[in-house]
């Protein structure tokens, strides 16, 4: 088991440095190639020669590839220095960059983000897992009855409709409307209850999209191991049917579910980026718009960075789940 | 058969009656009872050329909502013009506008100067004496040099980069000064004592005081001066100072407790604390409005089409539709055949069908009246009737068109790019217009969509406009400070031609212009100035190097609750943020 937890960590830090290495040519390798300067983006309507080139000094952008990525390292460990037009910036470790746009380090952005982020993907989470699951279970036992009907046109729903449509229908009747829940983000440490009430709205609509998501493969899942001979032998040995499905079903049928939730959860770290826009609330998702929107270049690399690590710990995690919730997975 | 045939109709039942809900919750839109913000709304226009609820009552919290934090809060580095409106909170300067609606507003008025400039030397030399008891937000006396330091902060562009430059390129032309954190002192800027700022101009400026009033010219005390984040918090010399502020999320202003009333009859400050909060959602912005849960738009550019819709239908008492300092219009770069020829501009200027261009703005009261020349109704010297190709009467004029089609030899017609920003809808929808107009002349244009973030990097560089092949460029542009160099210089003076960042997209390098410009500079006399502007409007007309298409308007929401509300053309017909109050 440890030597397994120290390979994968292993490999969760190669990857994150492919990650890396891929996003520094994205942002830094092919503007170079066609030609397009990206100090123009950070210095505002005056485009002065001289604020052009501070900029260019203090990103470094006339330094060859392997440098910049090695400041880039650097930061991350033991923080650097901006250095141009005469003045110089420092960024603190953990150093993910610094926008020019805002002035700011991004480390603290996306701290300050995360948190918002985590409790609307966690919040979600949970409920599209309850939801998923009954659907997904009780469509599988009562195959071809109006529960399984009407469990699978709703999952259809939810696939279908796109976050922007659920959501702005859930504000304009119960916030707007019915007036019953908030209809901004207010942060938990102000008013727990206000927050609760602004947070309810945005899991529900991910639930609604992720929930059909999890309905349709835990029913998908269920139908296939309810048929599997060591259900029967279960049932052979007098078994009762709740045990024979809590017990001995529900362990296989987890496993593509956690798969799936392990991607889930990772990609939603990255920012939620409709649902935070359709409910205004402050995570990551906004920011990464603004950046996009702004050309915050920094910005978008941090969140980009957040979110493969986000992923890649989140499947390492999932892969550990395995081995606890079905003994055959050995991990080794 | 039968328990199939039943569970489809259970289940057609139970989907309708939900989007039967759903439909009718939706449909219903707003609450009849909600005004925003309770009380009666001060009703239709109220805010426009008057005061809305004209109050000295203070107390209470105004809340802004935007979509767009400021470019910076830094007085240097600033440039949107809400960011400019917002700063006189906490930043004041020599002179700054009257405090009243509309016209009156561009007066210059006193601020911490006692009286307007004194010149000398052949209106070469300003000098100011400061008020007595200014003090910065910790308690300490603004001087002259603060001013001073504030001022020369804006040569240090390698550092303070994005603000304009005018007084820096009026007081030095040359670019011989480097700035206070390299070149030390600034000699084209004296302060004999710590109450008297005296200016020495190489030569005369008629808009200099124009200049001084911009937040670029506010003082800033150099032991606060943090450079480059600076604009996180910045140090007050107005009634307000910064209690927090999270880039692209919040901002909160509180009282400045070392500031007086006495020296400042410019700002009202009437609400204990002003807070900004700051979506992506332009939607949620207007619900948050039309709700209560916010009393104006920080940006100021109107509301959008739904919120625009339900608040003239529903709430049309807390709408105000004021005349905006700007202009949607198209330039022709004459670096682009055939536009180098002007009677290919002139074909498709006839050609164009204005009205519908408007249509596609949103119409007379959003979009704004069709533009009949390219100086903007708020810049003195526009004259309305100035319209030497018959825009006024709104249709194209077809058989003009062909007749210049003719003149520049194409006489069939040609083909040409339109460059249009992606970031601006109705921008997209007036060059649909434009090219389903042009279509009939024989002028084929294909429209290509520009990243509008990039705009200084795509249509600004004039070799990638030629490159691109774009005949025509469609673009918005108001007023630095309200007159016509604040205006017109960047936009048709052959100097600003620039390689980067370039406004004047025409590449208009007319001498006449040009020493017209001189001319109307030199002029300190405000009222003669205006007319040489206006002079130089109908020159450019003259040369049908733009296609003007509106002059915008807004739709602007007013919560009912707000006090002494009115747009100011000191702001380009946006409200004047430091003097509005709220009731409590």
């Amino acid at each position: 088991m440890l030597t397994y937890l120290i390979r994968r960590l292993f490999a969760v830090a190669v990857m994150l440095v492919v990650i890396i290495l891929a996003v520094f040519c994205i942002f830094f390798l092919i503007p170079k190639w066609t030609g397009t300067d990206p100090a123009t983006m950070f210095v505002g309507k005056q485009a002065d020669k001289e604020a052009i080139e501070a900029v260019r000094q203090k990103l470094q952008l006339d330094d060859p590839i392997l440098v910049q990525l090695f400041e880039f390292f650097k930061g991350i460990f033991v923080g650097r220095d901006y250095t141009g037009g005469g003045t110089t910036t420092h960024c603190s470790a953990p150093c993910f960059g610094y926008s020019f746009r805002t002035e700011q380090e991004i480390w603290p952005i996306l701290t300050d983000r995360l948190p918002v982020t985590l409790s609307l993907a966690v919040g979600a989470a949970v409920l599209w897992l309850i939801i998923g699951l009954a659907v997904g279970i009780v469509s599988a036992l009562k195959r071809g009855t109006i529960w399984d009907r009407l469990g699978m046109t709703g999952a259809l729903a939810g696939v279908s409709l796109p976050i922007y449509f659920t959501g702005l229908i859930l504000l304009a009747v119960f916030a707007y409307q019915l007036d019953l829940v908030s209809n901004k983000f207010t942060p938990f440490g102000d008013n727990p209850g206000e927050w609760f009430s602004g947070m309810i709205l945005p899991w529900i609509s991910l639930a609604f999209l992720f929930g059909a998501m999890y309905a349709r493969i835990t029913r998908a899942t269920m139908l296939e191991v309810m048929g599997e001979d060591y259900i029967r032998t279960a049932r052979a040995k007098g078994l009762r049917e709740p045990v024979v499905i809590g017990k001995h079903a529900m362990r296989s049928t987890m496993t593509p579910v956690l798969t799936l939730l392990g991607i889930d959860l990772g990609a939603l770290m990255g920012g939620a980026i409709l649902t935070e826009t359709t409910f205004s609330i402050p995570g990551l998702g906004q920011a990464v718009l603004k950046a996009i929107n702004e050309k915050d270049l920094p910005l978008i690399l941090g969140v980009t960075l957040i979110t493969a690590t986000a992923v890649v710990i989140a499947n390492l995690i999932v892969d550990l789940l395995y081995g606890v919730i079905d003994p055959r997975v050995r991990l080794a | 058969m039968t328990t199939k045939r039943t569970s489809r109709r259970r289940l057609a039942a139970v989907s309708a009656l939900a989007v039967g809900t759903l439909l009718t919750a939706t449909a219903c839109g707003g609450n009849d009872d909600d005004n925003g913000g309770g009380g009666d709304a001060a009703g239709f226009n109220a805010g426009v050329n008057k005061v809305a609820n004209a109050s000295d009552k203070k107390g209470g919290t105004l809340r802004y909502v935007g979509v767009q934090d400021a470019d910076s809060w830094d007085t240097t580095r600033m440039y949107y013009g809400f960011a400019i409106d917002f700063s006189r909170y906490y930043s004041r300067t020599l002179v700054s506008y009257t405090a009243a609606p509309g016209q009156k507003s561009i007066d210059l008025k006193p601020d911490l100067a006692k009286s307007k400039g004194k010149l000398s030397d052949g209106g070469k030399t300003y000098t100011y004496e400061l008020k007595d008891g200014l003090k910065w937000e910790d308690g300490k006396p603004i001087t002259s040099q603060d001013i001073k330091y504030g001022i020369e902060r804006q040569w240090a562009q390698n550092v303070l980069s994005g603000g304009p430059v005018y007084a820096k390129d009026v007081l030095d032309p040359d670019g011989k000064y480097k700035g206070p954190y390299e070149g030390g002192d600034f000699k084209g800027i004296e302060t004999p004592d710590e109450k008297t700022i005296v200016f020495h101009l190489p030569k005369p400026n008629g808009d200099f005081e124009q200049m001084l009033a911009m937040p670029t010219n506010a003082p800033v005390r150099k032991d606060m001066d943090k450079k480059s984040k600076y604009g996180l918090k910045p140090f007050s010399s107005g009634p307000y100072k910064f209690q927090s502020y999270t880039p692209n999320k919040n901002l909160t202003l509180v009282r400045n407790k070392n500031w007086s009333a006495k020296t400042d009859n410019l700002r009202k400050a009437l609400p204990d604390k002003v807070k900004l909060t700051l979506l992506t959602n332009a939607d949620e912005r207007d619900k948050r409005l039309i709700n209560g849960d916010a009393d104006l738009d920080l940006n100021q550019r109107g509301m959008d089409s739904q919120g625009r819709t339900t608040a003239i239908k529903e709430h049309k008492a807390n709408v105000d539709n004021p005349q905006t300092g700007f202009i949607s219009y198209v330039a022709f770069p004459q670096s682009v055949k055939p536009f180098d020829n002007i009677h290919c501009r002139k074909a498709a200027i006839y050609g164009t069908d204005h009205k519908s261009v408007q249509t596609a703005r949103g119409g007379p009261m959003a979009g704004g009246d069709l533009a009949t020349n390219m100086l903007p109704p708020t810049v003195p010297g526009w004259d309305k009737n100035d319209d030497q190709y018959g825009i006024a009467k709104g249709s194209a004029d077809v058989a003009k068109a062909k007749e210049e089609l003719k003149k520049c030899g194409k006489p069939n017609g040609f083909k040409t790019t339109l460059a249009v920003r992606n970031t601006d809808k109705s921008d997209e929808k007036s060059a649909e217009a434009i090219q389903a107009s042009l279509k009939k002349v024989g002028i084929n244009v294909e429209i290509d969509p520009f990243d509008g973030a990039q705009g200084s990097s795509i249509v600004g560089n004039p070799d990638v406009v030629k490159k691109k092949g774009y005949g025509m460029v469609l673009y918005g542009w108001g007023p630095d400070f309200p007159s016509g160099q604040g205006y017109g210089v960047p936009l048709w003076n052959s100097k600003y031609i620039l390689d980067n960042g370039n406004n004047n997209y025409a590449l208009i390098d007319d001498k006449k212009i040009d020493s017209q410009f001189a001319d109307a500079i030199a002029d300190e006399d405000p009222k003669s100035a205006a007319k040489k502007y206006a002079e130089i409007n109908k020159e450019v007309m003259k040369g049908a190097y733009y296609l003007p298409l509106t002059y915008m308007k807004v739709v602007q929401w007013r919560a009912s609750h707000l006090t002494n509300v009115y747009s100011a053309d000191a702001f380009n017909g946006w409200y004047d943020m430091v003097n509005i109050g709220v009731k409590k």
